[in-house]
């Protein structure tokens, strides 16, 4: 799974098609060069330059003290990171899979999240946590979770996760830069997918916290992130057949979580759709769904659904394809959104 | 006729694996047989006679300190405090062996050696009253917050020391930790880190016998908690814990040994924890008064007096001394403590991120109205009842 990772050689100054990896190996990268503070820690991250080649290169061009291969223990990882920040340093750890970050949650939520609380605001901790996440690339057992809404549910944390090529650039350059610590989560799935992108004239750092709507549209709202955002595009293009304009809303952002736009757009279109593919029961999605009724039920025209991953653990690659939330699913769920009062 | 006999049979010989040696010699790194000692022994003719009465009078603090502490949970002024007393030889010397620009990286029971390194103890307190979760700032004093969880606060030490290393800062990282502690997931990957980091950090163990109610006994089968090191190609140190000499001395050397770009030491300080585990504990329920006395007669405070009035280095007024210092200390706590703290509830807001969310911004709106609608109702009340 990870042979078809990119090498970083293939940059060049001109727009043309890169991938989400390479994205994020330049953000990382840039970042390195622009602040000699931030360091990368990790598994494989020095030599092999990480499982999905993400870091390739950092380790020669900065040095294994820029960017270390770490012994294998998360919690070790996270934990030294906590120190190496109390000192001055801004550091980048990789976890290398979603599953194999929960060693690592007594540091995360004890110590990352709560530093600066804990301390009435004298020493935050400016870290950044990688983490690949998500499904749908054929991963065996504990390579394929969708951990968001741990995460989400930890006050202190921002939770970040991009959907795009240029994105991936802009949203963790912002999140090295960030003064609080960013659990950045990375889907894996759209690590290969490709955009025309120039790495030497990156779109503008935009603040974390703000979503973006990838197509306007007057039917209905799908409300999604990460993985999930490319099959909501293909969904709303396929809805045209049916007669529906859905506009398609990208978080970018869980943590802090931009109500404004998601409101704005749900007022626009009187129907939401949320899509995601984490498990529905106590997933992101019930919390979105709860802040755009509170916001917008004198315009919704019917209740705000959900398409998430069905409530089990995540499933054998064989037998992936039923859980993911799909293009069909989608629009399954838009047919239910109460059009017979329309007519 | 064997196998090997067989004519035209090749002889079997089997390949040898490729060369091993261990990474490290364990011999050096193996603690002491028996906890060293410095106090009644002939090591002490080595020991500074100005440095054990400095530790002396800290010692006598270190003990009023603990007793006006828990004096004050009893008032109802600290919500819970975890005595040390027993301990405060190891609680001092942690402290006395740095140097300003060190860190210390306490337990929620390691206040003392946070006072001992100049802290304010009201700010040191602060966790235990209940009002803010760090009372002072860490970078101030290179004390990293009193840390609940256990051992969580080593990979920290062991990566601030990391870092000051890599930045060529000339900086040891002390972090205190109990026999329990020693059982957590995070005291191993802190001690793997720090020695193939060769990271200058020193692992003081205050083994004080119990992890609340349990024994060390149930805790580990290690021969001692200081063996663990050789396991992670460290050396191990075993000290007397309640010798205030010994333990300054194995410290200091493991100090030093870190600041040279020797890597890191743990130490294991056997003691015992004369008070139960907090005020809110019980430990009648899990040992019984004589072991207590045994530990008694191993005072830290009298193994010392002794050892200084025997030698002539210190007199009664000496005594008298330290102890009227101590009691000021204690006075003055007592009185500050006797103050509530000023507390706004806004601040509960305020540190969560640098810049506050939209979302933490409506909710302390919220409370703000609830406030001012309580402060309203107050008024009224106080209006109708003719006040």
């Amino acid at each position: 799974m990870t042979t078809a990772a990119a090498t970083a050689g293939e940059r060049t100054a001109k727009a043309k098609p890169a991938t989400m990896a390479q994205a994020l190996g330049r953000a990382l990268r840039d970042s390195m060069a622009q602040d000699p503070t931030v360091h990368v820690l990790g598994e494989d991250v020095g030599t092999l330059g990480g499982v999905f080649r993400i870091t390739d290169g950092l380790a020669k061009e900065f040095g294994e003290d820029r960017c270390t291969d770490t012994p294998l223990a998360e919690a070790g990882i996270l934990g030294a990171a906590v120190g190496m920040a109390m000192y001055g340093l801004r550091p980048v750890v990789e976890m290398q899979f979603d599953a194999f970050a929960y060693p690592a949650f007594e540091q995360l939520i004890s110590h990352v999240a709560k530093m600066r609380n804990r301390t009435a605001g004298a020493m935050p901790l400016p870290i950044t946590v990688r983490v690949p996440y998500g499904g749908g690339i054929g991963g065996v057992e504990h390579h394929s979770d969708s951990s968001e809404a741990y995460y989400m549910a930890t006050p202190g944390l921002q939770v970040v996760t991009p959907a795009t090529v240029e994105d991936a650039y802009g949203l963790l350059r912002a999140s090295i830069a960030s003064d609080d610590p960013v659990v950045f989560l990375e889907p894996k799935r759209l690590y290969w997918s490709k955009a025309d992108w120039s790495p030497d004239a990156p779109v503008a750092v935009e603040p974390i916290g703000r979503a973006v709507v990838r197509r306007p549209g007057r039917s209905a709202t799908l409300i999604t992130y990460g993985p999930s955002l490319p099959v909501c595009m293909e969904a709303a293009d396929a809805a045209v057949e049916e007669g529906w304009d859905l506009e398609v809303v990208d978080l970018r952002s869980l943590v802090p979580f931009d109500d404004e736009t998601v409101a704005a757009s749900v007022r626009r279109t009187g129907r939401a759709v949320v899509v995601h593919e984490s498990s529905g029961f106590g997933g992101p999605g019930g919390e979105i769904a709860a802040r755009v009724t509170e916001r917008c039920f004198h315009h919704l025209e019917a209740p705000v659904l959900r398409v998430a991953g069905f409530d089990i653990p995540y499933p054998p690659p064989m037998q992936e394809k039923h859980h993911l939330p799909g293009v069909d699913r989608v629009l399954d769920a838009v047919a239910r959104l109460q059009w017979e009062a329309e007519s | 006729m064997t196998v090997q006999e067989l004519p035209g049979a090749a002889a079997y010989r089997p390949t040898p694996p490729p060369a091993w040696k261990p990474l490290t010699d364990p011999a050096p790194l193996l603690p002491d047989p028996e906890p060293y000692r410095v106090l009644g022994t002939d090591a002490v003719a080595d020991a500074d006679p100005e440095l054990l009465l400095r530790l002396y009078a800290e010692l006598v603090r270190g003990r009023r300190y603990n007793a006006q502490a828990t004096a004050l949970t009893k008032q109802g002024r600290l919500a819970v405090y975890p005595s040390s007393t027993g301990q405060e030889a190891c609680e001092i010397a942690a402290a006395s062996v740095l140097e300003e620009r060190d860190w210390l990286f306490p337990s929620y029971r390691d206040t003392l050696a946070a006072v001992a390194r100049g802290l304010d103890p009201v700010e040191a307190l602060t966790l235990l009253r209940g009002d803010r979760h760090t009372g002072y700032d860490p970078r101030e004093h290179r004390i990293a917050p009193l840390c609940t969880p256990l051992a969580t606060q080593l990979p920290h030490a062991v990566g601030l020391a990391h870092a000051a290393r890599l930045k060529g800062d000339d900086v040891v990282a002390l972090a205190m930790v109990g026999d329990g502690g020693t059982s957590e997931g995070d005291f191993h990957e802190a001690l793997n880190f720090a020695a193939v980091w060769r990271a200058p950090v020193v692992f003081l163990v205050q083994n004080n016998g119990f992890a609340i109610s349990v024994p060390l006994a149930k805790q580990t089968a290690a021969p001692s908690l200081a063996h663990k090191a050789v396991g992670y190609g460290m050396p191990g140190r075993l000290v007397d814990g309640n010798d205030v000499a010994a333990v300054h001395q194995v410290l200091g050397e493991a100090v030093a040994r870190a600041r040279s770009g020797g890597g890191p030491t743990l130490v294991e300080a056997v003691t015992y924890r004369m008070d139960a585990h907090t005020n809110a504990d019980d430990a009648t329920r899990y040992r019984v008064d004589s072991e207590v006395e045994a530990w008694r007669a191993h005072d830290p405070i009298q193994l010392l007096e002794r050892e200084l009035t025997g030698r002539g280095l210190l007199g009664d007024e000496a005594i008298e001394e330290a102890r009227a210092a101590a009691e000021r200390m204690a006075a003055a706590l007592r009185e500050r403590m006797n103050a509530d703290p000023v507390l706004d509830p806004m601040d509960l807001f305020a540190h969560v991120y640098a810049e506050q969310t939209a979302q933490l911004r409506e909710q302390a709106a919220r409370l703000r109205v609830e406030l001012n609608a309580e402060l309203d109702q107050h008024g009224q009340d106080d209006v109708e009842e003719g006040r």
